[in-house]
């Protein structure tokens, strides 16, 4: 059964690595959102699933990795220097938020995680000697055909997606994703069987925003004008964990499955239903939430009946 | 049975003004079976929370090997050597029997990788018995079953000290025999063992000396014998009125 998963996602990749030669522009655009997606689920699946701590921190991981980058090629430094440069800087950051936001726990943890996004687009927006403030920030286009430069961003992220793939595979098999499991579902037993649970903790938030900065970093090259409101931005940060839970948190495949499905769910809405799109975001959540807390990848036919089922009963009874 | 291996000096922690354990000398040698009763809310949990650094004490030491560790992080007690059971259990609820034994072996324990560690823990299921369920999620097991596998759990982190913190509790007769026999083979591995029990059997069953708190407070140590025919243990437990009646009774 897990070997088909792992087969279907290497045909998925490739499938989407081979979209510029095929699929027209605005196709191949859509791709390399699913990739970007890929990568900042997978992202999150290392401390939102495996360790089970609720981080809406995303946006501000991918934002600063925007900004990051973005100075740094406006200082002079070459895509793949200033690149490298986001991911550290984030890596940097989440090591130091880390170590403040892991005391907390459940709720508060949620809360604080989504501050944290808040905070850093309003410093971005008055840092505007170094940031450009609110009237964004331009950044370097590379000067090449349109396809060309498509079909090289959509590798870059697809890169991105099998990095952040790789670095959750190699965490699930060794003791810090097994670790990172017990602190999941007890914290305590965890801490006393031998686990060092703030290190762990740490060291999974961490490992959850290096690609995000990366991703954002990339993303500001492609797109070449980052703003602060669209680089932190709040349904960003939600989208990430509602894709990963869609798929199956703290699974190898569910965050591809997620974010894929997610996002061609989005743009068939997108397409159809514009003044619906956020309302259907919404109700998926909720359905999510009731039918689904285990995600697609644990779906079954009996359980979700049942789910109805003990819904139902529930009203009847009021 | 040689020299003292775990140390508590002056031990006292307080919950507002509230003194939950005040002023505990306690020693414990190495490879004694050392059984701590008291009535309820006497402070027991709350010392085993003191020595594995759950709980930080308002003042006194934890001397462990002749180290200092107070204020030691509960993973690093559990590295050192001192395992415990919680009387609630705590498994890992999502995992199999396997991976909540797995994961004392594998951090507490010192194994290499989780291969190992999975093959250390068959053999502690086996050691406690309840091996044909391994493959089993730790939510559905039976009470008895549980705290098998939580005894499991400190047994794979191969300690020094094991603390066990009521792991009779709950069980019926039959499985408390079967479990005193477990306390004994594993005091004769050479495990210093250190037992809160309520259980009055058990504990004259296994343990070579008592100790009795009462509202935070060592009020008698001795072997087994000595300890129940103390009347100021009698007092604690059926009060001084009681006590009183019960001393005449016999006297006269």
């Amino acid at each position: 059964m897990a070997r088909v998963g792992y087969l279907l996602l290497a045909v998925w990749f490739v499938v989407l690595a081979v979209m510029p030669f095929y699929a027209e522009n605005y196709i191949v655009r859509i791709c390399i959102v699913i990739a970007m997606y890929s990568a900042l689920a997978y992202s999150w699946n290392v401390i939102g699933g495996f360790a089970g701590y609720p981080s809406f921190s995303t946006a501000a991981f991918f934002g600063l990795g925007a900004y990051i980058g973005g100075i740094a090629q406006n200082a002079g430094l070459s895509m793949p220097l200033a690149w490298l440069l986001a991911t550290l800087g984030v890596g940097l950051f989440a090591f130091g938020l880390g170590s403040i936001l892991l005391r907390l726990r459940g709720h508060y943890f949620a809360i604080g995680s989504i501050v944290v996004v808040e905070v850093c687009r309003l410093v971005i927006s008055a840092w505007s000697d170094v940031t450009g403030g609110g009237s964004g920030l331009n950044i370097p286009i590379l000067r090449w055909a349109p396809e060309e430069v498509l079909a090289f961003f959509l590798w870059v992220m697809l890169g991105l997606f099998a990095l952040s793939f790789i670095m959750n595979w190699l965490v699930a098999g060794r003791p810090l994703g097994f670790g990172l499991r017990c602190i999941r579902q007890n914290e305590e037993a965890a801490a006393m069987v031998g686990i060092n649970t703030s290190g762990y903790k740490l060291a999974g938030f961490v490992l959850s925003a290096l690609l995000c900065g990366t991703v954002g970093a990339a993303y500001a090259s492609w797109v070449g004008y980052i703003d602060p409101s669209e680089s932190f931005n709040i349904i960003m940060t939600l989208k990430v964990p509602v894709m990963v839970m869609l798929g199956g948190a703290g699974t190898l495949i569910g965050p591809a499955l997620g974010a894929g499905g997610f996002i061609i769910l989005e743009e068939l809405f997108w397409s159809s239903y514009l003044n619906w799109n956020r309302a259907m975001l919404g109700g998926m959540i909720v359905i999510l939430i009731f039918f689904l807390p285990g995600g697609l990848l644990n779906f079954s036919l009996r359980k979700l009946l049942g789910r109805v089922n003990a819904l139902f009963a529930a009203g009847g009874g009021r | 049975m040689s020299g003292t291996i775990l140390e508590l000096v002056g031990l006292s922690k307080s919950f507002g003004g509230v003194a939950a354990v005040s002023n505990v000398d306690l020693q414990l040698r190495a490879g004694e079976v050392v059984g701590l009763i008291g009535p309820n809310g006497a402070g027991k949990t709350t010392l085993v929370n003191l020595v594995t650094g759950v709980l930080r004490a308002s003042s006194g030491r934890v001397i462990y090997k002749g180290e200092d560790v107070s204020g030691q992080k509960p993973h690093e007690a559990a590295r050192r050597g001192m395992a415990r059971t919680f009387q609630i259990v705590q498994p890992f609820p999502d995992m199999n029997v396997l991976d909540n034994v797995a994961a004392g072996a594998l951090f507490g324990g010192g194994e290499k990788n989780l291969a190992a560690a999975r093959e250390a823990a068959f053999e502690h299921l086996r050691f406690v018995g309840i091996d044909h369920v391994a493959e089993k999620q730790a939510s559905a097991l039976t009470l008895a079953h549980r705290k098998r596998m939580e005894l499991a759990k400190s047994l794979a982190m191969n300690p020094t000290v094991l603390m066990l913190d009521e792991v009779n509790a709950g069980l019926n007769s039959g499985e408390i025999e079967g479990a005193m026999q477990l306390i004994r083979d594993i005091a004769g591995r050479g495990t210093t063992i250190l037992i809160i029990e309520h259980l009055m059997k058990v504990m004259l069953g296994v343990s070579e000396r008592i100790v009795v708190l009462h509202h935070g407070e060592l009020i008698a140590s001795g072997t087994p014998n000595e300890v129940v025919n103390d009347p100021r243990v009698i007092e604690a437990y059926l009060g001084q009125k009681y006590a009183a009646q019960a001393r005449e009774l016999t006297d006269g």
